[in-house]
């Protein structure tokens, strides 16, 4: 997934005359899914192989007398989160159940919490339009997921597999004012849980899920208007078109006169518009209570401490690092902390060529672009991080000339083999010897005498055909400096 | 051998010993369902494997097998509890198909014991009442007097007791639902500590309250079918890693030393003449038996029916949404005409499934909970629940069992009650504030009415001293002078 490693350039806004005088509040909810071997209440796999109704059990297709037993990986899971978003753990949380009915919720009831979440008064921040921003994090909860339903016209099929995953639900502060800083926190988002390992972040699949609060007030104002929430948005530019549809939309309706909703809305790609789904008004009184079936969560300062000795070094201050320890830009930089594992992988290659800028360089260009030529992850380049920092000190020993390198990268890529074994076998070392290259040197002026005269006539561009030619004869592995250094010298009148 | 008559611990030895078989004691109780259960009514399904399952205890036995403590003992298991491949109902016509796949912990344990499931018993459905009036499969009938009620909501496992169908049973509580039916059928019945007996696999009706127990003829036996079924399971997160005590093995008739506590809101003006003559008669006993009577005062069980009709109805409304006719259980007939809606397809299954008690308590607790109402009904009545139970805390810091009536009135007349919900809900006045404080509480019986029917009274300990109660048990058990009266049935 290329768009994932390239940091989001953002995008000039159309700003029309009408839009100037608003300004846009938007909030975040994420719903997490927790990449737990078993369910969240229950031992069945969160497997999303097999097939329909294949992960099942009493517990979590609601059969009468089943009882749910809390999944302690789930638990830890939604700590780190919350301690790597800066939140307060609670000491004591309550698992509620939320009631309503629909056929893929077996239960009648949706165990979550509700007055008492696990974690709560965090913030999170990233780098927007070159600077820092921070959103607060209102809250982050635990609750099961439900089943899926399909619709087949005359009838409706459920497969109650998801039923039971855990999801940590985070709710950011409505501290976002356009739809192109939302997807950036959103962004940061994955990012933050793809370090933790928490989840893969895979909006596509669902298991990174995106609701989106927005309303808009007229620029000064204090007073927060209608709130509009955006269902099912499964890619970070829907979330931002979205956001930006709905803006006009609400804009369009305050200018209007018409009135604005407090609704749920879906978006439909499409058509790249949102539609009413339902009036939040009627929405359901869930007739929250606690869950009797289970404890509450007593979370002692041990495990909180553990796991906070366990959080990995977040995005935004590894990018920092980068640029204070290794200078890099922080565009570089950026790129370069989208993945843990590039990341690590990046990190490898420094230390072993003690080069980070060309570390930097070949890991940006050359390797990115094989890996996403074919679709592999940085785990899986046949590249191992040392040899490609190995080749890099080749380089800066002057073992081999940086076009030289290219080849033996290629040769890596393709047969996973280290560079110096490489370099031995192909007799790639580069020329340093001052009367090799001279001999070269001469058999081009000689054999080129036309190019020599109308180079002497004032030609200077000439001065690359020869550089071509003398490289060609030492089939590429002169010294590029020497070769230049000696063709001027030589070329002199 | 009078199996009939035999108690469990007397069973398990001849069966250990090969007195007899666990094959024959089997068709010895299936013959007397066969008999006597069409006057009582106190079984919805007979276990059509109890032989078998009898037949292959022998086979182990044959070998040298220790099968267990309850070794060849037919337990009959009301019918909350789910079986795997044998009907579970609840009682309830929307579960009159369910077939369980899996079993209750408490059933498995029964039969990691040695015991074999002789059938499943008659209850109030979904456990909700307290005359076994309200089940869908028809009142149980009073095996001392088949015109009056059993009580409930474990009414078929009680009157299988008293009828001897069975030597053993199991019941659940959540009000008073073993305590009360074994005392207006003269029997023993125990509901555990809060947290002593797993309760997954039983069809829950007030999840905090629930709790499962036996019921026997003796306190002995109640004690050894505790023993089977206790301990903490991963199943349920409710239960506790509390040991196990030996309680049948520890038990002590002597009560020198004993603080007896008489809670002076359980002995008001409208209890009736002949229960507190019977409850005095037990005092006298206790006291013989060398135990210091206290009086003590747990004011809020005023309350206790209150607080138990918010915080019961309120989980139940909960606990019962899962009967939608999606994946298990009644669905209304849409061949003909689909249901226009989801609205329309829950409203008809749960309508059409569900009896009148149940849709009134889902209604109750539905509103309890509600936005608006949910701070003044259930928060309250938890926070009085948790007051309720600091109380109790109190009292038996001058007291070790707490010694009351089971109820105001020995067994009533079928029908007399049923259409005052009021009335009925008022019979649980003793029994509640037990569950509502997470205490153990046994029904003893302890004598009769003068027209005949049994009376019992309650024990009631701290949280995890279910050996006191067994002892004050047993000491009544042999102190009391009961007349060897038995049901005409039997």
């Amino acid at each position: 997934m290329s768009s994932n490693r390239t940091p989001h350039q953002t995008q000039e806004q159309p700003v029309t005359e009408k839009m100037s005088g608003y300004e846009a509040v938007i909030g975040l909810e994420i719903h997490v899914q927790l990449q737990t071997k078993s369910k969240m209440f229950c031992s069945n796999s969160t497997s999303f192989d097999g097939y329909d109704n294949e992960h099942i059990c009493p517990v979590c297709t609601a059969m009468p007398g089943a009882l749910p037993v809390l999944n302690e990986r789930a638990l830890e899971f939604s700590i780190k989160t919350g301690l790597a978003l800066g939140c307060e753990i609670r000491k004591h949380s309550v698992f509620a159940r939320k009631q309503y009915f629909y056929p893929d919720l077996p239960k009648g009831y949706q165990i979550s919490q509700f007055d008492l979440p696990l974690c709560e008064k965090g913030h999170v921040e990233f780098l927007f339009n070159g600077e820092r921003k921070r959103v607060g994090i209102t809250r982050a909860h635990m609750e099961e997921d439900a089943g899926k339903s399909t619709h087949h016209g005359e009838y409706s099929l459920i497969n109650l597999n998801r039923a039971g995953i855990p999801l940590l639900e985070i709710v950011s502060e409505p501290d976002m004012r356009s739809a192109a800083e939302a997807a950036e926190f959103a962004r940061t988002m994955r990012k933050i849980v793809r370090y933790l390992e928490v989840c893969d972040g895979n909006l596509e699949e669902g298991s990174l899920r995106c609701d989106c609060n927005v309303s808009v007030r007229k620029k000064g104002e204090e007073k927060l208007g209608t709130k509009v929430e955006i269902k099912n948005i499964n890619s970070f530019r829907f979330i931002e078109k979205a956001i930006e549809y709905e803006i006009h939309r609400q804009i369009d309706c305050v200018e209007s006169g018409e009135k604005i909703y407090q609704e749920t809305r879906l978006y439909d790609p499409d058509k790249n518009r949102t539609i009413a789904m339902r009036l939040k008004e009627e929405a359901h009184d869930y007739r929250y209570f606690p869950d009797p079936d289970l404890l509450a969560v007593d979370v002692d300062d041990a495990l909180v401490n553990k796991i906070k000795g366990s959080l990995p070094e977040l995005p935004l201050a590894r990018a920092e690092r980068f640029v204070n320890t290794y200078k890099l830009p922080e565009y570089d930089a950026a790129v370069l902390t989208q993945e843990r594992e590039l990341a690590d992988f990046f990190e490898e290659v420094a230390k072993v060529s003690k080069n980070p800028k060309g570390a930097s360089n070949w890991v940006m260009t050359d390797l990115l672009r094989e890996l996403n030529d074919s679709k592999k992850e940085v785990e899986q380049s046949p590249i191992p991080a040392g040899y490609l920092g190995r080749m890099i000190a080749l380089i800066d020993k002057g073992t081999i000339s940086g076009k030289i390198a290219k080849t033996v990268f290629a040769e890596m890529w393709s047969s996973g083999r280290d560079p110096e074994a490489i370099v031995q076998e192909k007799g790639l070392t580069q020329i340093t010897d001052t009367s090799e290259i001279e001999k070269i040197v001469d058999d081009v002026i000689a054999a080129n005498r036309a190019e020599v005269d109308a180079y002497l006539g004032g030609k200077e561009k000439l001065f690359g055909f020869f550089v071509g030619q003398a490289m060609k004869a030492s089939r590429g592995q002169a010294s590029p400096e020497m070769l230049n250094d000696l063709l001027k010298k030589k070329l002199k009148p | 051998m009078d199996l009939t008559r035999s108690s469990i611990i007397q069973i398990r030895d001849a069966v250990r010993a090969k007195r007899v078989s666990a094959a024959e004691v089997a068709s010895h109780f299936l013959s007397r369902v066969d008999k006597l259960d069409k006057k009582l009514n106190a079984f919805i399904t007979v276990n059509p494997r109890v032989i078998e399952d009898a037949k292959e205890l022998d086979a182990r036995i044959a070998k040298g097998e220790d099968v267990g403590p309850m070794a060849g003992v037919p337990v009959a298991v009301k019918d909350l509890l789910c079986t795997e491949g044998l009907r579970t109902t609840a009682g309830s016509k929307i579960l009159d198909n369910f077939i369980p796949p899996y079993t209750a912990t408490v059933v498995n344990k029964l039969k990691d014991a040695g015991a074999v499931v002789l059938g499943k018993t008659n209850l109030d459905e979904f456990a909700m009442g307290s005359s076994n009036e309200t089940s869908a499969y028809g009142t149980v009938k009073n095996p001392w007097n088949l015109e009056y009620v059993p009580g409930g909501s474990s009414g078929g496992s009680a009157a299988a007791i008293a009828a001897r169908l069975a030597p053993g049973a199991i019941g659940t509580d959540t009000g008073g639902s073993i305590r009360q039916p074994a005392a207006l059928c003269g029997v023993y019945g125990i509901k555990p500590t809060y947290g002593r007996v797993s309760r997954y696999g039983i069809i829950a009706y007030a999840s905090s309250l629930d709790q499962a127990g036996p019921m026997a003829n003796s306190a002995g036996d109640c004690a050894v079918m505790l023993e089977a079924i206790a301990g903490k399971c991963r199943f349920d997160s409710t239960t506790t890693s509390v040991g196990v005590p030996k309680w049948s093995q520890e038990v002590r008739q002597d009560l020198k030393g004993y603080r007896v506590g008489l809670p002076k809101e359980y002995f008001v003006e409208k209890l009736d003449p002949d229960v507190a003559l019977v409850t005095q008669t037990a005092i006298d006993a206790v006291k013989k038996r060398g135990a210091e009577i206290v009086e003590i005062s747990v004011p809020l069980v005023k309350y206790a029916v209150s607080v138990y009709y918010l915080i019961a109805t309120s989980e139940a409304s909960s606990n019962l949404a899962r009967y939608d006719g999606v994946r298990f259980g009644h669905r209304a007939d849409f061949s003909g005409t689909p249901a226009k809606d989801l609205e329309e397809f829950y409203s008809l299954n749960r309508a059409q499934g569900f009896g009148v008690e149940v849709k009134r308590r889902i209604m109750l607790g539905t509103y309890a909970l509600s936005s608006g109402y949910y701070d003044a009904y259930y928060q309250k009545a938890c926070q009085v629940r948790r007051l309720l139970r600091d109380e109790f805390l109190r009292a038996f810091e001058s007291c070790d069992v707490l010694l009351s009536p089971v109820t105001t009135s020995p067994a009533f007349k079928i029908g007399e009650r049923i259409s005052d919900p009021l009335e009925m809900y008022l019979n649980d006045v003793f029994t509640t504030s037990t569950n509502l404080a997470g205490l153990p509480g046994m029904s003893v019986p302890a004598g009769f009415s003068t027209g005949g029917m049994p009376i019992g009274v309650q024990l009631t300990a701290r949280h995890f001293d279910e050996q006191r109660i067994f002892d004050v048990a047993s000491a009544l058990e042999n102190t009391l002078v009961i007349e060897e009266r038995a049901p005409d049935v039997i």
